[in-house]
């Protein structure tokens, strides 16, 4: 079954990510793939996060599908206009990829490119309409396609920005756009995501909460001083700076997040950044 | 000199839709010579407003709109007119609209699209920028600029990247550009707006005009071609 189908029965689907590799060797990224095979319903490529040139993700998705993982193609507007961009959800469909994320995609000034011209000709929202318009057998311009690709649309949503009612009137612009699932910004604080949710029902789309795996108590400080829209309690930071073994608490804490939100959602997506190879870990401890 | 034209009437009064009571605001500057913001354009917008059925509370043609404080001073009079009104219709460039609507707590709508700010920049005085795209979405954004506000130029909202409406590029010194919109659009009750953005952008306008494009020996060529 189709991440789609999976979510179409009401299944509690499991996503993660891998960035792909810095260059041309890809063992890290095979054997993270391997690893993740038949424990998660698919596996998202990054784009060239965080605005850092790496091995593209279409071919990372491609080379995924070769090994049976489904994968989910993440697609950032910063480096393509909008020819390319429909250009390549062309190659994806004829590649069998089937999921693509879209996402604005992060600003040139922040990677390891920064004199780099951003190109931001599209965004979320129109590239959600465009990859729409070309399964409706038309491109941005309104020329016929000769064939037609089908996808599984996604976006992504930030639960804990505060205020979070332009995210909401922005998801909800996502799904007039075409989003068929979202993927969050990653969650600490299951009252948040409570809250978030009890809004985000009305739109009627499947949401996979995110996870990001702490690694220690500088980690969750850093990313609470610097990354919008993530909160990490005082008590988790707490329980990280305390614990002797960070790794596997940083596993518990996760697969303990898992469990808290299951209830309020339709899946969940970990962001392991670097420590792919403890997400089965972690699905091990949230019994899933 | 800031170059603006009238958008189509039509645009205009999809904006007024729901307001029947327009105060006008023109502009003496690059406006009065593009005759988009001047007296008589000011007049014949009243005149047109009046058959479509509005109201015309009042109107002020100001000498420089891109300067905020001369707007502040010459609409001060008015502050009865403006306060009957709905809305605030601004003939000029996008940087006036924008100066306007940061002293008048009403909503305002462009009646122009701003094609180029070569050149002389007029009074410009304020914060306010303006891209020249041609096709100006001021009155969706409560007369806050997405594409220079926003340091992805943004127009379907804002990514998940503000942090105490700072944005996540450069929170030293750059507010949200789409904090502001929200949270001016939810000052005057119109946060509708949002929702009805253009989806996708049409930068063709952005483009300079060929003749603006070409060199000399590429207009020579052209020429050429021709003969
Ligand atoms: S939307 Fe912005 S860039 Fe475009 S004309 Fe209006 S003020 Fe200028
Ligand atoms: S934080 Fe705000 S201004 Fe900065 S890129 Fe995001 S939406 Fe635009």
């Amino acid at each position: 079954m189709s991440l789609r189908e999976k979510l179409q029965n009401g299944k509690f689907v499991v996503t993660a990510e891998i960035g792909p590799a810095k260059g041309v060797d890809i063992h890290e990224f095979n054997e993270n793939a391997e690893l993740l095979k038949g424990r998660v319903d698919a596996v998202n490529c990054t784009d060239q996060q965080s605005a850092v040139m790496r091995l593209g993700s279409l071919v990372a998705c491609h080379l995924l599908n070769q090994k049976g993982v489904e994968p989910v193609f993440q697609m950032t507007c910063r480096d393509r206009n909008r020819i390319a961009l429909q250009s390549d959800l062309l190659s994806a469909y004829v590649m069998g990829v089937e999921n693509v994320l879209c996402l604005t995609g992060d600003y040139v000034t922040l990677g390891d490119h920064p004199d780099a011209k951003p190109v931001f000709d599209l965004d979320s929202v129109s590239l959600l309409h465009a990859a729409q318009q070309l399964e409706q057998g038309k491109d941005l311009a309104g020329k016929e396609l000769k064939g037609t690709p089908k996808f599984f649309l996604g976006a992504c949503v930030t639960p804990g920005a505060d205020p979070v009612e332009p995210q909401l009137i922005k998801m909800e612009r996502k799904v007039k756009a075409g989003a068929q699932f979202f993927q969050t910004q990653a969650i600490y604080e299951p009252k948040t995501f409570e809250a978030f949710m009890k809004e985000a029902k009305k739109f009627g789309v499947p949401v996979l909460v995110g996870i990001v795996v702490l690694r220690s108590a500088a980690m969750a400080k850093f990313m609470n001083k610097n990354v919008a829209g993530i909160h990490v309690p005082d008590e988790l930071i707490d329980e990280m700076d305390k614990a002797e073994n960070k790794l596997q608490k940083g596993v518990e804490i996760a697969a303990r997040l898992i469990n808290e939100m299951k209830g309020m959602c339709q899946g969940t997506h970990i962001m392991a950044i670097g420590l792919e190879s403890k997400v089965p870990a972690i699905l091990d401890a949230a019994k899933l | 000199m800031i170059i603006s034209e009238l958008k189509p009437l039509p645009e205009i009064l999809g904006y007024l839709d729901g307001d029947k009571k327009i105060f006008i605001v023109g502009c003496k500057g690059c406006a009065e010579v593009c005759q988009t913001g001047d007296e008589p354009q000011v007049l014949e917008m009243k005149q047109k407003l009046g058959q479509e059925g509005k109201t015309v509370t009042g109107y002020c043609v100001v000498d420089f709109l891109c300067d905020k404080a001369l707007v502040k001073t010459r609409l001060f009079p008015h502050e009865d007119e403006i306060d009957a009104a709905d809305s605030l219709l601004v003939m000029t460039c996008g940087i006036g609209v924008q100066a306007t609507a940061a002293v008048v707590n009403k909503l305002v709508h462009p009646a122009a699209n701003t094609i180029n700010v070569g050149g002389s920049r007029g009074e410009w005085r304020g914060s306010e920028r303006c891209r020249e795209c041609g096709d100006c979405v001021l009155d969706l954004t409560g007369g806050i600029c997405p594409l220079t506000a926003c340091t992805k130029w943004l127009i379907n909202g804002p990514c998940g990247g503000a942090k105490n409406g700072k944005c996540e590029v450069e929170p030293d010194v750059r507010d949200c550009g789409w904090h502001l919109i929200y949270e001016r659009l939810k000052k005057l009750g119109r946060l509708d707006k949002m929702q009805t953005m253009p989806i996708v952008k049409n930068y063709a306008k952005m483009q300079p005009p060929k003749e603006l494009r070409s060199t000399i020996m590429w207009a020579l060529e052209q020429q050429e071609t021709k003969v």
